[in-house]
């Protein structure tokens, strides 16, 4: 692949909605190879616009994303959406075929891979969430914790530069959160996280983006960021009861 | 609703089989149009809620209560093309997986809760609004009258095929009578949740409201260099800009259909003083019954010897060759207003009205 | 009025039907529903042969028969219906009684419950030998238009999403003391079923953002296919056959 180049590049990107209403202000962000970023801020920030950006979904109104040196653009998208796996938030969405096989085949399959290749793909993603007893089952049969994991391995199936997570921890159970992020942090890929739980980030993140009315506010070391009270009150985020940074590692 | 097995004879239940067939084909490709790639996911996400919609059971009156039946509130929120195709594929998941609604009589419930709702709720939706300021209360009112028209003319409609090639010996003027004045006490019903449910979602999400399309507005980008005029492509919803021609396509296949019946109902009064002849009929009675007509020896031919047997006979293949007729009919129509289309698609991009 | 059948038929079983592919027994039982309406109504014999038939199709699917009983529920509006027939129909009134009843009437009547009943009965046993997915691959290779049956996919796939939606709704009326009396609370149902829509068409967009990322360009990729042998032509053929041979025995027995 393209060496050298960052998983991630966003330079100036503004957007607003059709309806007039404008969600990003001049995102500027970098993403090296191998990171794990978690990109934190309140409701209505514009986390989730960004997130559209990064694989084509939105069109940039100004400014450039780049994934692994290459641009997002009409003639790129192909390229851009096996390069960036988005898991959504609510994994309903990303499980729309029949079966848990059919789903997680439905990325590799619109690359073109068919047969015994379509079939490795297809295990392999399962195994890595630990999710390959369920292969012939359909994906409403199963918790909502193990739909999150399949919807993980529907987006790994495609062997993405980048694999951005939209809210991962929401509604799980603790033993559900725990075994994600088990398996967010033995997997060898870049990863972009979009959240509210300080905590997870802090678990799993050593970087974090902070976002705020439509810009990056903050981008630091994810323990410098979170120990700053009067930074995360500013943009209206919270640690959750009784949690304190734990004292510097190393 | 939902017609089963051995209600209708066989021509009309393959009639009204090939006549639904051809309209949701047509459909296919006019919810492409609405849709393009978003067909499946969003007409499937649409039919599921027409499916749960479908549940929802109101009270008319004295006890008895409706359910939605959807037709006209689709055609409103969705588009007509898309609508036939989601209450279509409702019938279709109903007759095959839940053995809801006789698997020979899809045709007529096709025809009849799909087709004929849709579009004459569609039309009437259009005639009300074209030409006057879409207001919300004009689209509400709108909403009302298309949900109410709907379903009485599928009673119409059910009425005709039942004429042409029902099993039961009722007479067809008691039938229409009853069915019409008991589904226009529904269309009330069917109206009025169709009207507040356009409503409620006007009030939240207007875009989302296929039969508001044109009340949207051109939009201004504000990026650091300052305001961009854009398009309104590019974004998830983007929907596309209504063109002239679809509104004009059902009003004209449901004049069609609906001249049809008309035509076949009036010559049935005018030209046979019916009481006389059901007389008549009735007093052959059984007798009639054991040696049929030459031409019903076939088992696809009107197996449903009754009173009446050769006007029900030539009333059965005439239902066969006027859905024919039909089809073909609205074929060439589609075919004629498509090459027109295909010739004025360049420039209908904003021609809301 | 039907609504409100959805809870899925299908009963896993490992039997010779459940075994046969889908599209062999789409196309059977739709065989079979068009010779039944095509059998005269008089040939009473005929229809318990063909009751037979369905019988000796449940018995080797191992389909209990209350399983059906219950599910023919769905028939019951039709039934009033038929019902009524005899008593609003024209034609020869015999006394049967002390009813005066239209002769024709009484045969339209059996005439329908007849034909009514074997048909959702034998759709019955296609839904519940059948797994929901399997009849959809089967209509696909029966040449059903592949966007039609896309749409029935991803309805049947977010119909309980939806309905679940819809419960919950009506949970939180109803925990605020809501009835539905008459016509009068129609606007807040209206307001749950526009809310509904709102929901369902915005899942619908999301779902299609969610294939778009996957690398959806339009066209859904085959991944599984199913084909079937003349044998399971030949068996699936038998109820179809059977049924034809009795309806042209009701029509030469005239």
């Amino acid at each position: 692949m393209t060496s050298g180049s960052p998983s991630l590049t966003v330079s100036r990107l503004a957007y607003a909605y059709p309806d007039g209403t404008q969600a990003l202000y001049g995102v500027d962000l970098t993403i090296e190879r191998g990171e794990r970023v978690a990109l934190l801020g309140p409701n209505g920030a514009g986390k989730t616009t960004l997130v559209m950006h990064l694989n084509g979904i939105l069109t940039a109104g100004h400014g450039t994303v780049e994934v692994a040196g290459l641009a997002v653009r009409a003639d790129t998208l192909r390229e851009i959406r096996r390069r960036v796996g988005l898991v959504f938030q609510d994994p309903d969405d990303q499980l729309f075929m029949p079966t848990v096989r059919e789903d997680v085949a439905f990325g590799p399959a619109n690359l073109g891979l068919r047969g015994a290749e379509l079939d490795r793909r297809v295990h392999d993603a399962l195994e890595r969430v630990g999710m390959l007893d369920a292969i012939d089952r359909p994906p409403h049969h199963l918790s909502f914790g193990q739909r999150r994991r399949v919807a993980v391995a529907t987006v790994l199936a495609m062997e993405p530069e980048i694999l951005v997570l939209d809210e991962p921890s929401s509604n799980l159970d603790p033993a559900s959160r725990r075994e994600l992020a088990e398996i967010l942090k033995s997997l060898d890929v870049t990863v972009l996280m979009v959240t509210h739980d300080l905590p997870y980030a802090l678990e799993l993140c050593e970087r974090s983006l902070i976002m705020s009315e439509g810009v990056i506010a903050a981008d630091g070391p994810t323990h410098a960021l979170l120990a700053d009270e009067r930074l995360l009150a500013a943009h209206r985020l919270e640690l959750p009861y009784g949690f304190a940074v734990p004292a510097q590692p190393g | 609703m939902h017609v089963p097995d051995g209600f209708f004879n066989v021509p009309v239940s393959v009639g009204a089989g090939v006549f639904a067939a051809a309209g949701v084909a047509v459909c296919l490709r006019g919810a492409k149009r609405e849709l393009d790639d978003r067909t499946a996911p969003m007409a499937g996400l649409v039919a599921a809620f027409i499916f749960a919609a479908q549940m929802l059971n109101f009270p008319v009156a004295a006890g008895t209560s409706g359910h939605l039946l959807g037709g006209a509130l689709a055609a409103i929120l969705v588009g007509p093309y898309t609508a036939v195709l989601c209450v279509a594929v409702v019938l279709l998941v109903q007759g095959f997986f839940f053995a809801d609604g006789g698997l020979t009589a899809l045709g007529v419930n096709i025809t009849l809760m799909a087709i004929v709702t849709a579009v004459v709720g569609w039309a009437v939706f259009r005639l009300i609004t074209r030409g006057r300021p879409r207001g919300r209360a004009t689209l509400v009112a709108a909403s009302f009258v298309a949900a109410l028209v709907s379903v009485p003319s599928a009673a119409l409609v059910f009425t005709g095929l039942f004429w042409l090639g029902g099993t039961a010996p009722i007479e067809p003027g008691s039938v229409a009578a009853a069915m019409v004045g008991v589904h226009l006490l529904i269309g009330l019903g069917e109206g009025f949740i169709t009207a507040l449910t356009v409503s409620s979602v006007l009030a939240v999400r207007p875009d989302l409201v296929y039969g508001a399309r044109g009340m949207t507005r051109a939009l201004t980008l504000r990026t650091a260099d300052g305001d961009v005029q854009v398009g309104q492509q590019g974004g998830p919803a983007a929907p596309e800009a209504p063109s002239a021609g679809i509104g004009l396509r059902p009003v004209l296949v449901g004049g069609a259909l609906v001249a049809v019946l008309l035509a076949g109902v009036v010559s049935f009064y005018a030209s046979s003083a019916p009481d006389g002849l059901e007389k008549v009929a009735a007093d052959k009675g059984l007798s009639a019954q054991e040696k049929p007509h030459a031409v019903e020896d076939g088992p696809l031919a009107g197996y449903s010897v009754k009173g009446v047997e050769n006007q029900r006979l030539s009333g059965g293949l005439a239902g066969v060759a006027g859905v024919a007729l039909t089809v073909v009919a609205g074929g060439g129509v589609f075919y004629v207003i498509r090459r027109r289309r295909r010739g004025t698609d360049g420039m209908t991009t904003a021609s809301a009205q | 009025m039907s609504a409100g059948h959805h809870h899925p038929i299908y009963r896993p079983a490992d039997t010779p039907v459940h075994r046969l592919p889908p599209q062999c027994k789409l196309a059977a039982v739709v065989a079979f529903a068009v010779f039944v309406v095509a059998t005269p109504r008089e040939r009473v014999w005929a229809f318990a042969l063909d009751a037979l038939l369905l019988a000796a199709v449940a018995v080797a699917a191992r389909v209990p028969a209350g399983a059906i009983v219950r599910r023919m529920v769905i028939e019951v509006p039709f039934v009033l219906f038929a019902v009524a027939i005899p008593l609003i129909g024209t034609g020869e009134r015999i006394q049967v009684l002390g009813l005066s009843l239209s002769a024709p009437g009484l045969w339209a009547a059996w005439n329908i419950l007849a034909k009514a009943t074997l048909g959702v009965v034998a759709s019955i046993l296609l839904a519940a030998t059948t797994e929901p997915r399997m009849m959809l691959l089967g209509a696909e290779r029966l040449r059903l238009p592949r966007l039609l049956v896309q749409i029935a996919t991803f309805m049947l796939r977010y119909l309980d999403v939806i309905l679940d939606q819809m419960r919950r709704m009506r949970i939180a009326r109803e925990s605020r003391g809501f009835v539905a009396r008459d016509l009068r609370q129609a606007p807040v149902l209206a307001k749950s079923a526009g809310a509904l829509f709102i929901r369902s068409y915005e899942r619908g967009e999301r779902v299609h953002l969610a294939m778009l990322s996957r690398g959806y360009t339009g066209e859904m990729p085959t991944i599984r296919d199913i084909s079937a042998t003349g044998r399971d032509w030949a068996v699936a053929g038998m109820l179809p056959c059977l049924a034809a041979v009795t309806a042209l025995l009701a029509w030469s027995t005239t």
